[in-house]
């Protein structure tokens, strides 16, 4: 059977928790031509709703997912092969089809934890490692935010590298406590994690605050950074949304934080109601209110960012990755080119804050080919 | 870090991670120990349902066994909340309140306001809630709407393991007089709750499930039923509302006008009697704040205005089930003047 001509389109795993997804529907048509990161479908999770992206091209030739039905993750949900392969192949591709198993993270609650903890000198941090060899790239999320901003980035990166994803301490399942809420502190602390599971160097990725923390890193510890991906990062400019800080530091109900969080992102109907309550369970923990507090006081005081690193780094010369969503309303999108010709800049239309979640496909594909030539 | 754990094992963990938190923090009630001053085996019992089971060996005499005299050690607590300490006094069965109803009702709800607000009592009474327990008439009442009639007195009803952890650390922070309802067929459902401490903040129901269609407010182990009624609805393209009162007392009435102002269609479904009841409270505050939004009249789904009977069969009846709760739905959605009269009461 000519396998390498047919191709299996499969409902996607978006996070450590996502076990199933629901199709919200179909945005090619059976019989269309497919090319490499064309729009093809739109699932729905528990979490967030987002496109699912063609990984290889060809005839969409059986759609077997219909909308409004629930699939599990890795089950097959299409099938994309050659105009010239005959049907009979193409059937028999479908009714062969198993779905992989043996994945560490696979096989219900015996299988090994999806989220792993290291004790570091900043106290017990959260992480989650995907992949295995190649080089290896650290994902550094943002303020108020954990491990699981990078859903859509994780499993994308670690198909070539070795990625982690940490909680930064008061964040996700990390030591709320914080010793030093100082970039310098949660540099320090980045640098600990590294010490602890064995990083030597890795390809910085960060997030908005984690961008400026990354930054930090390049500078005060070169040898431990391969490069810098900066993604709608601090630490470039001194204007930031005081508003959403403080919204996000203050609110304690569904009713405060939702339209705060609306503002992360260009299209408001992502912030789902299970987003918000996630956020909101985290808030309700002892000790995150006086981290968020710490951080938000030592780092974007009086309405600015309190650090602007853009030129140090710059004359630091690491190979450097910006990315921007251009409606972003937290740190504007003009502080895109503060490093100007010293990084590759991308700035994505129709995307908010969270560029990595809204427009997934386009940032993992520019954070793939800014980490293999570095 | 998460995991999955019991009601149950959430109120004990809630009880634990506070004593350790703040020694001001004491337990005391019927058999919350077990075997204290007696022979045999030490925290034999841990309360008539074993929730407070192991935290004797934690946490030694801060927790104590009374005598069986509710009147005396609710009096006590109360008495030892107004002079610093933080006592959670278990009360077993809700049905018991009537013989100290008077230290709850006359004293501890008045302190603060009698003093003029130099008096604090941060007592919380823990108390089983609710039918299908084969308990009978006088183990079985949801007497929550009684205490939600009080001034001075907060109600608190958690339906899930999550919820009971945060609420309840919260009623033990809390400077007022808490009770704390504890349905009794809900303690052995388990749910994702993280390890930590945390507090879920009074007056903040939570939303379950987003619809369009119409409203379904509830709160305890009716919640359960009224999410296996959209589920149900959702089959005939009805989309369901489902919000969780979670704290009765103060309640969020934010999010249930909200809510009917979106779908115009309400139903409220209680587990306790219908007459001054929360249903019935619920629809007299939708109607009276949000009448112009209203679509069909606010159905209540409700325990019939009768004890609790001791028939299983008649018991099971008795509670508020997800096939009543999605044809009030209904009703709710039919054609203005088609629908039956509720006789409800």
């Amino acid at each position: 059977m000519q396998t390498d001509r047919i191709k299996p389109i499969v409902m996607p795993k978006w996070g450590l928790s996502m076990s199933e997804g629901k199709i919200t529907g179909w945005l090619k048509q059976p019989g269309s031509t497919v090319n490499v990161g064309d729009d093809l479908l739109e699932v729905e999770t528990d979490k967030i709703t987002n496109v699912v992206e063609a990984g290889d091209a060809g005839t969409l030739r059986r759609v077997l997912a219909e909308p409004g039905n629930v699939y599990p993750v890795k089950s097959l949900i299409a099938v994309l092969a050659d105009p010239d392969v005959p049907d009979a192949e193409v059937d028999a591709f479908v009714a062969g089809f198993a779905v992989p198993k043996g994945d560490d993270e696979e096989g219900g609650e015996d299988a090994g934890p999806q989220y792993l903890f290291a004790d570091t000198p900043a106290g017990t941090l959260r992480y989650a490692k995907r992949g295995d060899g190649g080089p290896t790239v650290l994902l550094v999320h943002g303020f108020g935010g954990d491990l699981d901003n990078w859903l859509f980035t994780i499993d994308a990166l670690a198909e070539k590298a070795t990625v982690y994803a940490l909680d930064l301490p008061g964040h996700g399942q990390s030591t709320k406590a914080i010793a030093d809420p100082s970039l310098a502190g949660l540099s320090a602390a980045l640098l600990g994690f590294m010490d602890t599971v064995g990083i030597g160097s890795a390809h910085l990725v960060g997030h908005s605050m984690g961008g400026a923390v990354s930054m930090r890193t390049a500078l005060d510890a070169p040898d431990r950074v391969d490069s810098l991906a900066l993604i709608a990062s601090a630490g470039l400019g001194r204007e930031i949304n005081q508003a959403y800080i403080q919204g996000f530091v203050a609110a304690t109900g569904r009713r405060d934080l939702k339209p705060v969080l609306e503002q992360l992102f260009a299209d408001t109907s992502l912030v789902s109601r299970q987003l918000v309550e996630d956020l909101l369970k985290y808030k309700r923990l002892d000790g995150v209110d006086g981290a968020l507090r710490a951080l938000s006081g030592a780092l974007f005081a009086n309405g600015e960012q309190a650090s602007v690193l853009g030129g140090d780094v710059a004359a630091a010369g690491k190979p450097t990755l910006v990315v921007w969503g251009k409606e972003d309303r937290i740190i504007p999108a003009a502080h895109a080119t503060a490093l100007g010709s010293n990084a590759r800049t991308e700035v994505i239309p129709n995307a908010g804050h969270m560029v990595q979640m809204e427009a997934a496909g386009t940032v993992n594909a520019l954070l793939k080919e800014h980490i293999g030539r570095g | 870090m998460a995991r999955k754990i019991s009601m149950k094992q959430a109120i004990n963990e809630a009880l634990d991670l506070e004593m350790t938190r703040d020694p001001s923090v004491i337990v005391m009630g019927e058999d919350i120990v077990g075997g204290t001053g007696s022979p045999g085996e030490d925290d034999a019992w841990g309360g008539v349902l074993g929730v407070t089971k192991g935290l004797h060996a934690k946490h030694g005499n801060r927790l104590m066994d009374t005598p069986l005299s509710e009147s005396a050690y609710i009096g006590a607590a109360i008495g030892a909340a107004t002079c610093g300490l933080r006592p959670v006094a278990e009360l077993m069965f809700i049905d018991f309140m009537g013989v100290c109803f008077d230290q709850i009702f006359n004293q501890a709800a008045k302190f603060r306001y009698m003093f003029g607000g130099k008096a604090e009592t941060p007592v919380v009474i823990r108390a089983m809630v609710g039918a299908g327990f084969r308990a009978a008439a006088q183990h079985s009442q949801m007497l929550t709407p009684i205490f939600t009639h009080i001034p001075g007195v907060k109600v608190v009803c958690p339906s899930n393991a999550y919820d009971a952890k945060g609420l309840l650390i919260q009623s033990i922070r809390d400077n007022d007089p808490v009770i704390f309802c504890e349905h009794k067929n809900l303690y052995g459902l388990e749910c994702d709750v993280p390890a930590e401490s945390y507090a879920i903040p009074f007056g903040e129901a939570n939303v379950l499930r987003d619809g369009g269609d119409v409203t379904i407010v509830s709160y305890g182990l009716t919640v359960h039923r009224a999410m296996e009624a959209a589920e149900a609805l959702a089959k005939d393209k009805v989309e369901a509302e489902v919000i969780d009162l979670r704290t009765l007392s103060p309640i969020d009435w934010d999010t249930v006008i909200d809510s009917v102002e979106r779908t115009g269609r309400l139903v409220v479904v209680d587990e306790a009697h219908p007459r001054c009841s929360i249903a019935s409270d619920v629809a007299a505050f939708v109607g009276q704040n949000a009448f112009g939004a209203l679509k069909a009249g606010v159905q209540m789904v409700t325990a019939p205005h009768v004890p609790v009977p001791f028939s299983p069969v008649l018991e099971d009846l008795y509670i508020p089930n997800a096939a009543a709760i999605a044809d009030a739905a209904r009703r709710t959605l039919a054609p203005t003047g088609t629908s039956p009269r509720s006789i409800a009461a």
